[in-house]
């Protein structure tokens, strides 16, 4: 079984667009939502929850009103300055260390378990999807992206297909790590900007560090022609596949608004035909990465 | 004052308004970009950089000639950065490790040292007059926040601050936007930036600090974003229309004021609304004053 996860580092260039126009050309797949921050991914594929799950991951200190005598010992070992000088714990702060808990001689700091999010299996027009939402301002996103992946893998393995695509994070921080590690492959979407240069060679150390292969693909090349070259000869001697470009062009936008693919949205469009052969040399790389 | 650039929504434009405000103003102003994992107002700034340190954080050193593997260590810690096997070794993952200080303060033996990790590192300088900090995240390292916290903490108390935040909702834009004045969140008219929006703006909210809002390249997409804005009562401080010549300026590094120096005056006009904002959270009084008088 393949999996390829689609990242950019630069948040913007185009990932979601372009999964979705990918989960219209691919077949035998599942598809994975892992950039569970800011998952986008379900406006476009309209999914239909067939499964619904909280995600409980780590603690939060809450500090009894009634048992606390005001001591002051929880306040200082606490190394995210999480406890308010009137003893109220921020729950944004908090890391859930349990130090506080374990020092308290009242014991008068309880320790409930966080419900950071939902998970969710639902049934798309392309077929099965995994995805998730992330509590406001909560943590742990790394192992509710590690839990998705898991699950999309699951599905896969019960019904038979044979491909995983995942929409993975921007960054290069603890969710990227978590949706990178162990995949066949991960396509880079980057941009032909000062910006998208720099945080894509930051990912591409990063995929490196992981020995995931990296394969590229300039999203809105014709914005700077010369800085796409760069791009370009940056990835052949890094020796990083390069899987097309596609052109700037407003149907991406405006199959957005409409919910609906590139594809879906116009047959027979210049973008279209790029991200047609993309997704090809991608199937292709695939393969090659696996024989080897 | 500080203000932060927040935008749920990755690529919507946080780093344009961040170095093009910060460049626009006739007072002193630091840059904080807090965008460890992907830090770009460099790329636009050119600060000349004048300082620069490796930022750590603490993790467990274990002296194994004292430790009696009595497992206190592994039984606080809550992010599996030591397991103790019983009667047989100790060992540490400082990958994981979180620097809560519980392993080395509950040993009782004093087995426990603190070792160091290195997060990134820090880098200040100056560009044209901006006082520039900020880091850099080691490739391969997970936790953002600490390196966060630390370029906040290199910070000139007293004087202008912007912070260009990461995208998202979670830890590291937590860190980048807490403890600020005015958060201001930037987006597109489309349905992705507004979904992003709706969250990035219940995190500021729960927060509790005062949000404004800048919608660029408008013109693209649908105009949903400014209804949201009115029925969260989130105000528009800002708009700035989609424009091909300002994304190729863009991509080559430039700054819009410097490109397109009309949007000077637009960008002080957003300092003067800014501050209107934060004016009228820190003083309601004042503010229901004023709507009686405009009755």
């Amino acid at each position: 079984m393949n999996e390829i996860i689609v990242i950019s580092g630069k948040g913007g260039t185009g990932k979601t667009s372009l999964v979705a126009a990918f989960a219209k050309l691919a077949e035998n797949k599942v598809l994975c939502d892992a950039d569970v921050d800011a998952a986008d991914l379900h406006l476009i594929t309209a999914p239909v929850i067939q499964e619904q799950h909280d995600f409980q991951s780590g603690h939060t200190a809450v500090i009894a009103a009634d048992r606390c005598t005001g001591c002051g010992i929880c306040r200082d070992p606490c190394q995210f300055d999480a406890i308010s000088e009137d003893y109220v714990v921020d729950p944004t702060a908090c890391e859930g260390c349990s130090v506080c808990v374990h020092f308290c001689p009242e014991k008068a700091v309880d320790f409930p378990l966080n419900s950071c999010g939902q998970w969710f299996v639902s049934d798309t027009r392309f077929g099965p999807m995994v995805h998730a939402r992330l509590g406001i301002a909560e943590e742990n996103s790394g192992k509710l992206v590690s839990l998705v992946r898991q699950q999309a893998r699951r599905l896969a393995e019960e019904q038979g297909l044979s491909l995983i695509l995942t929409e993975g994070p921007p960054g290069v921080g603890c969710p990227v790590i978590a949706a990178i590690g162990g995949a066949t492959g991960v396509l880079l979407v980057t941009e032909p900007t000062v910006s998208g240069i720099h945080d894509m060679q930051r990912v591409v150390e990063l995929a490196a560090h992981f020995h995931v292969p990296v394969m590229i693909s300039i999203n809105k090349w014709d914005l700077n022609p010369e800085m796409t070259s760069k791009i370009e000869d940056y990835a052949r001697k890094s020796g990083l596949f390069l899987a097309g470009n596609i052109p700037f062009d407003q149907i991406f936008t405006q199959a957005m608004v409409q919910g609906q693919t590139i594809f879906e949205y116009n047959h027979g469009s210049e973008a279209g035909d790029a991200v047609q052969s993309v997704w090809e040399n991608i199937l292709v790389r695939l393969s090659e990465v696996v024989s080897h | 004052m500080i203000i932060s650039i927040a935008s749920g929504k990755g690529g919507t434009g946080k780093t344009t308004v961040a170095v093009n405000l910060a460049v626009s103003l006739n007072e002193k102003v630091q840059l904080l970009d807090c965008d460890v994992e992907e830090p770009n107002a460099h790329v636009f700034l050119h600060p000349g950089i004048d300082h620069r340190e490796t930022v750590t954080v603490a993790v467990p050193e274990i002296d194994r000639s004292r430790c009696t593997l009595c497992g206190e260590c592994s039984n606080l810690c809550q992010f599996k950065a030591i397991a103790v096997i019983p009667d047989t070794s100790i060992l540490t993952f400082p990958e994981m490790c979180h620097s809560c200080s519980g392993c080395w303060t509950v040993c009782p033996e004093n087995a426990i040292s603190k070792g160091a990790r290195d997060v990134g590192i820090l880098e200040s300088g100056h560009s044209n007059g901006v006082v520039f900090i900020h880091g850099r995240l080691r490739v391969g390292e997970a936790m953002a926040p600490p390196l966060i916290k630390q370029v906040r903490r290199k910070a000139e108390p007293g004087i202008l601050t912007i912070i260009d935040a990461p995208p998202g909702t979670s830890c590291p834009v937590i860190s980048s936007i807490r403890d600020t004045d005015v958060v201001l969140l930037v987006t597109e008219p489309t349905p992705f930036g507004l979904h992003d929006l709706k969250l990035a703006h219940a995190a500021v909210i729960s927060l509790g600090i005062p949000a404004g809002l800048i919608v660029n390249r408008v013109g693209i997409g649908d105009d949903a974003v400014f209804g949201y804005a009115e029925t969260a009562d989130l105000p528009v401080l800002m708009e700035i229309p989609f424009d091909r010549r300002v994304a190729e300026a863009y991509a080559k590094g430039q700054l819009i004021v410097d490109a397109f120096p009309e949007y000077r005056k637009q960008f002080q006009a957003l300092y003067r609304n800014v501050v209107d904002l934060a004016a009228d959270h820190r003083a309601p009084a004042h503010l229901e004053n004023r709507q009686v008088l405009s009755a």
